[in-house]
């Protein structure tokens, strides 16, 4: 029988599956973290985790609070600065990074700064951080979020982080070094983006998880190929590590 | 050199290299002592509109206690760095401290959410702001201490970050690329919080920098609070450790546990309840004036803080959660 698990399980062991060995990984807190960490005890041993603040490539005891927390470089090989992390970055060392936010658009763009007229907003958010220089310099941007249709949005109110802008050559034109957003990964499914037209594509549904569900929690038209997958559900030793190793409080886990 | 594009928001502080040249050339370099309370400093370093920065990064590695002060002092008008703010922005939001801001990171507590009263004070029109990222904040930061006008960087491009900034798009003489150009940044006056200084600000810190080298070396005036004092000889028996030479410092002030509520590498983890009572209250703007009255404005001094949050018992349970622990 096949193991039970919750959306956000799913989505983790989804997303850790994306990283590949011997290549870096700029995380945040939470969810994009636990993927981070079970990528490192299942396929990826050698996966390097970069924190913006500084901790490089530590061996993480357990969830870090915050990005800068002393969890972050915990046996790392450098406890360094928020100039040695982004400069890696822009040098083109870094190969994924994860980003968030309140609203994502259909060239992969994200608002995190504010909702409503930017004078006198009507929600105010964090703004950038370092997700917009994540999404300019990393070479694949990795989205992990819930699917809600006042969430994937036609045209970001405010676009703090760049995805390809508005569709192909546009980063180009803008300026920016070649990346972009490569995969989000949601609570129904799994999307990329159009080698052409740079617009998000559909690539695999959850298990249970019918198009239409999917379609109709986008604001806007995804593009649909031929051939639609199905994501391979989490494996019970995904699951075992998941829950006993990377997250056992239950912080992230416990969230769906 | 051509400007392709601007951004629309203020640029607050002068990046003319050669004002700051000015300005420290006269600034004393005297090895003298140092050592002020976290009242003098306030009073003698953080006049009312003066442009401010914080070092650590929000709730790690914070000078809790002189940003209490700043409350207690009732100042107003301030400019503020929100580079990496977290704990800190909550507080100034708290005391309604600024009316101008350069944002990075701002409202949110990372994964903790984000605070209700720092979203009300930034969702009032009050506050005059003007974005950015937290690489391009250092990166003027850098071209501060570096004493030229502006840093150069690729963040922003083609975004609405870049349209509510202060930044320039520039062609590159040599490549016909498009770059950010990014204004320098001297802040009048900065707060870091230390593991060691000497008397005369001899500083060092241990665990991740952030952007305090950047900050520590851009500010006009820099304020260090420290976990404790050590000997001038201290110092000097491992000189690689200092991070931030005395010279760059107007006023040391010694204050164990300066961090809490925030983590301090090696030493104490945050106290993740304190901070969570801190998002609790906010919620209603009534009860929010009791609480900061109870910890903030009805106290004399960090130590009676820190006693109000539960003392010496408190600090040692935080000891015990820190996973970082020198041999």
């Amino acid at each position: 029988m096949a193991p039970e698990y919750n959306m956000m399980e799913m989505m983790i062991c989804v997303a850790s599956r994306y990283l590949e060995d011997g290549k870096t990984v700029a995380v945040g807190t939470g969810a994009p973290c636990a993927a981070a960490m079970l990528s490192q005890k299942t396929q990826s041993p050698n996966l390097i985790i970069l924190f913006e603040a500084g901790g490089i490539s530590p061996m993480l005891p357990q969830m870090p609070i915050s990005v800068g927390d002393s969890r972050t470089f915990f046996r790392a090989v450098m406890a360094a600065g928020m100039t040695e992390m982004m400069t890696t970055c822009c040098r083109g060392q870094v190969d994924y990074a994860f980003l968030g936010g309140a609203q994502i658009d259909k060239y992969g763009n994200i608002n995190s700064t504010v909702v409503g007229d930017y004078y006198k907003p009507k929600v105010r958010f964090p703004g950038s951080g370092g997700a917009n220089d994540f999404a300019s310099f990393c070479w694949r941007t990795m989205i992990m979020t819930v699917h809600s249709k006042s969430r994937f949005v036609e045209k970001c109110e405010f676009v703090t982080s760049p995805g390809f802008l508005t569709g192909a050559g546009a980063r180009e034109a803008a300026g920016l070094p070649e990346g972009g957003p490569y995969k989000i990964v949601t609570d129904l499914a799994v999307m990329g983006f159009d080698e052409k037209t740079r617009a998000m594509m559909i690539e695999s549904l959850h298990p249970g998880v019918e198009l239409d569900k999917v379609k109709a929690e986008t604001g806007f038209e995804l593009v649909v190929p031929k051939q639609v997958g199905r994501t391979a559900p989490p494996t019970e030793k995904e699951l075992r590590i998941l829950r006993e190793e990377v997250d056992p409080l239950k912080l992230v886990i416990g969230r769906a | 050199m051509k400007v392709l594009d601007q951004g629309v928001n203020p640029i607050f502080m002068d990046p003319d290299p050669d004002k700051a040249r000015e300005f420290f050339r006269k600034k004393p370099r005297a090895m003298v002592d140092k050592r002020m309370t976290e009242k003098e400093v306030v009073e003698k370093l953080i006049p009312d509109g003066c442009y401010l920065g914080i070092g650590g990064f929000g709730a790690n590695r914070i000078p809790t206690a002189v940003v209490h002060e700043i409350l207690r002092a009732r100042r107003k008008n301030l400019g503020f760095l929100g580079h990496t703010s977290t704990h800190d922005f909550e507080l100034l939001c708290a005391g309604k401290c600024f009316n101008r801001l350069d944002a990075a990171y701002i409202v949110g507590l990372e994964a903790r959410g984000l605070s209700p009263n720092a979203r009300r004070y930034m969702e009032s029109g009050e506050v005059k702001v003007t974005e950015w990222t937290n690489y391009s904040l250092a990166a003027r930061l850098r071209a501060a201490a570096e004493g030229v006008s502006f840093g150069i960087v690729r963040s922003m491009l083609g975004t609405d970050t870049f349209k509510m900034s202060g930044a320039k798009v520039i062609e590159c003489p040599f490549t016909g690329k498009k770059f950010a150009a990014v204004p320098a940044l001297w802040p009048d006056v900065a707060v870091i919080h230390v593991h060691e200084a000497d008397m005369y600000g001899n500083a060092v810190f241990k665990g991740i920098s952030i952007a305090d080298m950047e900050l520590a070396r851009a500010a006009k005036h820099l304020i260090i609070t420290a976990e404790r004092l050590v000997t001038n000889f201290t110092i000097r028996s491992n000189p690689t450790a200092t991070s931030i030479p005395f010279y760059l410092v107007d006023a040391v002030v010694e204050v164990p546990y300066g961090s809490y509520p925030g983590n301090m590498p090696y030493l104490y983890f945050s106290d993740e309840e304190h901070l969570a009572a801190w998002m609790k209250a906010e919620k209603d703007p009534k009860e929010f004036e009791k609480f900061l009255d109870h910890y903030i404005y009805s106290v004399s001094c960090f130590e009676e803080y820190l006693e109000r949050c539960g003392g010496l018992k408190k600090l040692k349970e935080l000891q015990k959660l820190e996973t970082l622990v020198e041999k």
